[in-house]
């Protein structure tokens, strides 16, 4: 199988700290790929250098190569156009103060989309796609932040959606949820992985064991062991990742 | 126990003292306020109102273009330069030096500002006293205030809106124009309105700037000619430099009761203005803040 992303031999630096170490693995199409470790571990690093959100701090360094499609996202990509191909979602639902409706239409309008007819279409599209439409269909023109935090960050899905990716990112988005939301959410996983790429940040071994297709294990900043999530939860090769998903430390 | 209710009693007393506090305060200013407005209504004669030599109409008139000039320049100003404070600035030694300055801009006595308003924008340029001058010398002391809402508002906003707003692929501006502005925007114009309330009761600055003298014919609409209303480098008195005129160098019989009868319309100007304000901050909000 062709992989979405190859990254290989990839190092990161805040400053003087050595975040990631040569890390290489590939991520593949219409799969859930779980990023798990102990905090501090990279994993959310390694999550943000697919979309360059990682250029947005000070004192960061990368060296090392990142294909997206075969296309190097440092040298072949300019940030804007790779962030409307790989879209995230981050752990705090962040609407933005805006109506429910101008949250989603946002990405459409950066890209110059004007016509009302079309916005429609892609904000209906992308509610629908993120299984939030039903509930909002009547209150597209309320404000975002009256939505409870489940529904918040499904319309941070659709609004992720709304700009036209085919990888999303996802840093722990449901750590700040509740059990009903968490299922919804990963319901919503299993769905999109059909037409999009997905990459997962999770504290929680049992949602990468339940949703994930892969499982990469951080630790200390390296890749201890990336697989079938089967495999690694039934076999692990490592010591390591037998301990941590065993829950003898993390 | 012993400690419990000494605690609860410690409790009630606080809570008196601050509603006492708070009491006081609001019967001062509401005492004060009835005593400026019956004072004034109590001498009101229909020809004061008037825009003639003796009412204070076109008093009333320049204390509206005024503000309103001011604010055409020290909003976008004041707004640009707290942008650039809380997102463009590099923080160090220069930023915290710009900021220290932007503060004691603002602290400047206005009789300071008022005559360096006069070297610059009368002397320097050569005009007359003119309202467009006053209006610059005032907002010397309002830049300051919008340029620290804006900074502040916009450095309280969660880092979730510039991160959401990036991921989806948009610039720095376009976040800035977007969303942090438009989420902003209430508290911005709490910082306008305190702005534009320092304007209408601001006389030293416009001491030697505006000028003392208004002469305005309604039927003139030539923007060139120094008696057309809406000319703004026109001499131009406000009816803060009007009542203090007529408290001091006025010679009119009736000085005493046009001074009081301009302070209460002032007043209830200010009042009305800000109660404006605050009624369409809190419908931005409602629409931005949700619920």
């Amino acid at each position: 199988m062709k992989s979405k992303f190859e990254v290989s031999k990839l190092n990161l630096h805040y400053g003087q700290f050595h975040a990631l170490k040569d890390v290489s693995l590939s991520i593949f199409p219409h799969e859930v790929t779980a990023l798990i470790g102990p905090s501090g571990c990279g994993k959310s690093t390694f999550l943000k250098t697919l979309n360059r959100m990682n250029d947005l701090e000070d004192g960061v360094t990368i060296d090392g190569s990142v294909l997206l499609d075969g296309k190097d996202i440092f040298k072949d990509m300019d940030a804007i156009s790779l962030r409307q191909r790989v879209g995230m979602v981050f752990q705090q639902p962040n609407p933005f103060p805006k109506s429910i409706y101008e949250n989603v239409a946002y990405g459409p309008r950066l890209q110059g989309i004007r016509s009302k007819v079309k916005l429609d279409e892609i904000v209906e599209n992308a509610l629908r796609g993120a299984a939030i439409w039903d509930e909002v269909k009547d209150r597209l023109k309320k404000n975002a932040m009256g939505l409870s935090g489940g529904q918040q960050q499904r319309l941070c899905i659709a609004r992720a959606l709304a700009a036209g990716p085919d990888v999303l990112l996802m840093d722990e988005p449901t750590s700040a949820l509740d059990p009903i939301s968490t299922s919804k959410i990963e319901e919503l996983c299993a769905q999109l992985k059909k037409d999009y790429t997905i990459v997962m940040v999770t504290h929680n071994m049992q949602q990468a064991a339940r949703i994930s297709d892969r499982t990469a294990f951080f630790l200390l900043g390296e890749v201890v062991e990336y697989s079938d999530t089967d495999q690694m939860f039934s076999m692990p090769k490592d010591k390591r990742t037998e301990d941590y998903i065993t829950g003898r430390f993390g | 126990m012993e400690a419990n209710k000494k605690a609860k009693r410690t409790d009630r007393i606080m809570t008196w003292i601050f509603v006492a506090v708070a009491g006081f305060f609001l019967l001062l200013l509401a005492g004060f306020a009835l005593l400026v407005i019956g004072r004034g209504l109590a001498g009101f004669e229909p020809y004061m109102l008037s825009f003639s030599r003796e009412g204070i109409g076109n008093q009333l008139f320049n204390t509206l273009y005024l503000v309103v000039l001011s604010l055409l320049v020290s909003v976008p100003f004041g707004i640009a330069t707290g942008v650039y404070l809380a997102e463009y600035a590099k923080p160090g030694r220069m930023t915290n030096f710009l900021g220290i300055c932007i503060e004691t801009l603002s602290s400047l006595p206005s009789i300071v500002v008022g005559l360096f308003g006069y070297l610059v924008f009368i002397v320097l340029v050569g005009a007359k006293w003119n309202l467009a001058s006053g209006a610059l010398a005032v907002s010397i002391l309002n830049l300051p205030l919008i340029a620290t809402t804006t900074k502040d508002a916009m450095l309280s906003m969660p880092k979730g809106y510039r991160m959401g707003s990036m991921g989806l692929g948009a610039t720095h501006w376009q976040t800035i124009r977007r969303v942090l502005l438009p989420a902003c925007m209430p508290r911005i114009l709490t910082g306008i309105i305190l702005a534009a309330g320092r304007v209408f009761g601001e006389a030293a600055a416009l001491l030697y700037t505006a000028g003392m003298s208004t002469d305005i014919n309604w039927s003139n609409w030539d923007l060139s000619s120094p008696t057309c209303p809406l000319n703004p480098f026109r001499p131009g008195e406000t009816l803060a430099l009007h009542i203090w005129a007529s408290r001091t160098e006025a010679i009119g019989a009736d000085s005493a009761q046009i001074a009081n009868f301009s302070s209460a319309v002032l007043l209830i100007l200010v009042f009305t203005f800000s109660i404006g304000a605050r009624i369409i901050g809190h419908r931005m909000e409602r629409k931005t803040g949700g619920k």
